[in-house]
């Protein structure tokens, strides 16, 4: 942080301007996700008061435990390339829940810091370029991101398993 | 997107209500809305200031430094757009912003390369710019690092090199499909 403040200060810019700018944005940012986080919070609590997951699970276990992927981190795989802020609201929620320290709170962790929310790059950058979808794009955008996931839970199982 | 989180929303109060009613299903739901608004606060702190951080990174010149080592591996990507001067640099603005986060910066220079392109008639390399777009290595994964670091971890950014790993492998395999599906050379 320091490093970062001396450097811009060497070029001229105003530090304490552009701190508050800085942090502005993440009062936007939470702004932004906060809608989600009051949505998604309920709904995972919901969900796991119904059961259903223990039932979810028991019938995907064996394909997660094969992939090597956490079967916690399944809600935050399906939202991440379709919400950004849902993803976001469920990668903490896991955190909370098994700490941040935790292999399932850093594979989420990984997960959310490695990906992007494909479904809105893409309507934003060929709508805004005016251009139409030929199919080739979204295939290809979530082949990555199915990557990512897969790298992300192995990456992390070797690290802090 | 909504639709996935609310169909997760009736089925989870469905099944709620059907096992334990009314009192339980309102447990669970003001619980939730109470977690949610505990981390708030939380949250903001952590996302401040890593936004500030970024907000300097960027003023000092860091996006900037990025976009020109970029700008070799950008000619490679994107042989016709990076024959017009003002599509590569815009190329590598958005490429530099995103690897640092600042999505606020990368998707205006995102939106004037996709416009280039088209331009240029490199319908194909559009697709290789969204594909990047969706699969871009971040040095400093500084939203999930705040996160962590809302939640009391250790060493949030510890997760870095993970992160690291896993994007560039991801843009990788992105990459690979991306050329393979626009049909090989170009």
């Amino acid at each position: 942080m320091l490093a970062a403040a001396l450097c811009a200060a060497a070029r001229g810019a105003d530090v304490y301007e552009a701190m508050t700018a800085g942090a502005k944005k993440g009062l936007l940012v939470l702004w932004s996700v906060l809608p989600s986080l009051l949505v998604i919070f309920p709904a995972i609590r919901l969900l796991r008061a119904s059961g259903l997951p223990e039932l979810l699970g028991s019938a995907l276990r064996p394909a997660f435990s094969c992939l090597g992927v956490p079967e916690e981190t399944g809600l935050l795989m399906l939202l991440r390339p379709l919400s950004g802020s849902g993803a976001l609201a469920a990668a903490s929620e896991l955190m909370r829940r098994y700490g941040p320290d935790s292999l399932v709170g850093r594979t989420a962790a990984v997960m959310l810091g490695s990906s992007e929310t494909s479904f809105y790059v893409l309507a934003v950058y060929f709508s805004a370029a005016g251009a139409r979808d030929d199919g080739r794009a979204l295939p290809a955008a979530l082949l990555a991101d199915l990557t990512c996931f897969l790298a992300s839970a192995w990456i992390c199982r070797i690290l802090w398993g | 997107m909504d639709f996935a989180i609310i169909s997760i929303y009736f089925i989870s109060i469905l099944a709620v209500l059907l096992r334990g009613g009314v009192a339980e299903a309102g447990a669970a739901v003001t619980e939730g809305t109470l977690d949610a608004l505990r981390f708030a606060p939380q949250l903001a702190a952590a996302l401040c200031l890593w936004s500030a951080v970024a907000e300097l990174l960027e003023r000092g010149g860091a996006a900037a430094g990025l976009s020109r080592l970029m700008t070799g591996p950008l000619r490679r990507l994107f042989p016709r757009g990076a024959r017009d001067g003002e599509t590569l640099s815009a190329l590598s603005e958005n490429l530099g912003a995103n690897m640092l986060g600042l999505g606020n910066a990368a998707t205006p220079a995102g939106i004037r390369a996709a416009r280039g392109l088209v331009r240029l008639g490199a319908r194909a390399e559009l697709n290789t710019l969204v594909v990047l777009n969706s699969a871009s290595v971040q040095l400093l994964p500084t939203t999930a690092a705040s996160l962590r670091a809302s939640l009391g971890s250790a060493s949030p950014f510890d997760i870095t090199p993970a992160v690291w790993v896993s994007s560039a492998l991801a843009l990788l395999v992105g990459l690979i499909a991306v050329r393979a599906l626009n049909g090989g050379g170009s």
